[in-house]
């Protein structure tokens, strides 16, 4: 090791592509992954608060497998596993099409479906029978009960967890690299093995994902206090 | 599909459990549950340590803890494990295993976590046990000891185990340094079979699932508990102040 030395990895166009290449990449499975998991919670949720008993039983045995299966062990399934049980064609075509992060998005989304749909479920759990029944019996219809009683505040209720849970799944995104994801840990590996300024490079990284993190507990706290209707009602 | 999956457990299950054990480095299942439990009990007083630093009214102690824990709340896993497998031979000077890196870096993660949980449990009991702790002559510390601690630590016991679950699900990114655990023994099944991935890694979800479900269920099933025995004990106590708030009332 020969001293400290930022600025060699910094003033290196080739590096500063290679990292910028990897924020991309790292942002976009972390946003595709997001919104996927938004969706697909959304989805359980609904089909949890749908009558009958089967959908319950479904969406229980989603959430039990893949909060109790590790992160990496379902991504590994998804890539190495289901990937070579697809057809032909769609293998080709997944190949030509950056298959690793199309796979990490599908992975970590499914994966934080299951997290961000709990979230919301207790969110909306906490909000109390009394509630509905008011709304009922003021006049409102089922779904229009939902949609201006019950859904603003259980969401409300969920924002904090649903803020730690985005954090995780964007510093799951790391967990790419071990399916051959370019995004930024995999830049931060490529350069370390051209560069050997090891404590330079994972610096650079560590700082450079602590921002992101920051950003979005940051970004998470705004949003939590302009839905706190204490601060609403002196705005 | 399935008779090739009994097939493999049928083959393998002695590796998967225990790795190359007596020819090699213990690993599979052994290994994941080893140093899960050792990071954890590692993990534990650190976080006690932790938490009462964030909460003393030193500046000096609160904000150093209170930055490793933004950090290790910031920062991907996979990254502090990159920095230990630097950093631990670097400092000790000394061929490490890739089992004590991981290690290491599971107890200064999971350290961090455990100690929000602790600060959430102490947090939690309200001022009160600690004026009344002072007001009987204990010292802070001495309040913390005996008065604080045997509580919240009671209280926290779900929140461990849940902790010691995530413990188990972390110690997978120990393949990327090629700890020798269940996902890599997984993987060695994998790559000595070649052309069944999916139904090895099949398994080793399931291997996965089967010991962390049972976990959370015991989880959440002490966690009813706990919460009974503590409003119990909370009807018990409202019955024993609510006369003595009247009796100080008339006087």
């Amino acid at each position: 090791m020969t001293g400290f030395d930022l600025s060699a990895i910094l003033t290196n166009p080739d590096y500063v592509a290679m990292l910028l290449h990897g924020i991309e990449m790292t942002l976009v499975i972390a946003i595709g992954s997001w919104l996927l998991a938004m969706t697909l919670a959304i989805l359980l949720l609904a089909i949890r608060f749908s009558p009958g008993r089967f959908g319950d039983w479904f969406v229980a045995a989603y959430v039990s497998y893949h909060r109790n299966v590790p992160t990496l062990v379902q991504l590994m399934l998804w890539y190495f596993g289901i990937f070579t049980l697809m057809p032909d064609w769609l293998t080709y075509w997944l190949a030509g099409h950056n298959a690793e992060a199309i796979f990490a998005v599908i992975g970590l989304g499914l994966c934080q479906a299951a997290y961000f749909s709990e979230d919301l479920r207790s969110g909306l759990r906490s909000v109390g029978p009394g509630q509905m029944e008011a709304a009922r019996a003021l006049g409102h219809g089922y779904l229009s009960a939902m949609r201006f009683v019950l859904i603003p505040q259980g969401v409300r209720n969920a924002l904090p967890p649903l803020i730690n849970h985005s954090v995780s799944l964007f510093k799951n995104s790391s967990l790419g690299v071990v399916i051959g994801a370019s995004e930024l840990t995999h830049a931060v590996k490529e350069i370390e093995n051209l560069s050997f300024q090891t404590f330079e490079i994972y610096l650079v990284g560590t700082v450079l994902y602590l921002f992101f993190s920051l950003i979005i507990m940051a970004g998470g706290a705004y949003v939590t206090m302009r839905a706190d209707p204490a601060w609403r009602a002196r705005a | 599909m399935i008779s090739d999956i009994l097939v493999i457990i049928h083959d393998y299950w002695l590796l998967l459990l225990i790795g190359q054990y007596p020819n090699g480095p213990l690993g599979g299942l052994a290994n994941t549950l080893i140093l899960s439990a050792l990071s954890i009990a590692l993990a534990f007083p650190i976080s006690i340590v932790l938490a009462l630093a964030r909460l003393s009214k030193w500046p000096i102690l609160r904000w150093p803890v209170t930055v490793l824990v933004y950090v290790t709340r910031g920062v991907p896993l996979l990254m502090l494990i990159l920095w230990s497998y630097f950093l631990v031979p670097l400092l000790t000077g000394a061929n490490v295993p890739s089992f004590i890196t991981m290690l290491t870096t599971l107890v200064v993660y999971q350290g961090a976590f455990l100690s929000e949980v602790v600060r959430a449990g102490i947090v939690a009991l309200g001022n009160g046990q600690m004026d009344a702790g002072r007001a009987l002559g204990h010292s802070y510390l001495g309040t913390m000891r005996y008065i604080i601690l045997p509580q919240a630590l009671y209280n926290m016991i779900p929140s461990i185990l849940s902790t010691f679950v995530s413990t188990i699900k972390d110690t997978t990114l120990g393949y990327v340094i090629n700890v020798p655990d269940l996902t890599f023994a997984a993987s060695q099944v994998n790559n000595q079979l070649l052309t069944q991935p999916f139904q090895v890694f099949l398994i080793l979800a399931l291997v996965y699932y089967a010991i962390c479900w049972s976990l959370t269920y015991v989880a959440h099933r002490l966690e009813r508990r706990i919460t009974r025995r503590r409003a119990g004990l909370g009807v018990r106590l409202a019955a024993v102040i609510a006369p003595a708030k009247i009796v100080s009332e008339q006087s």
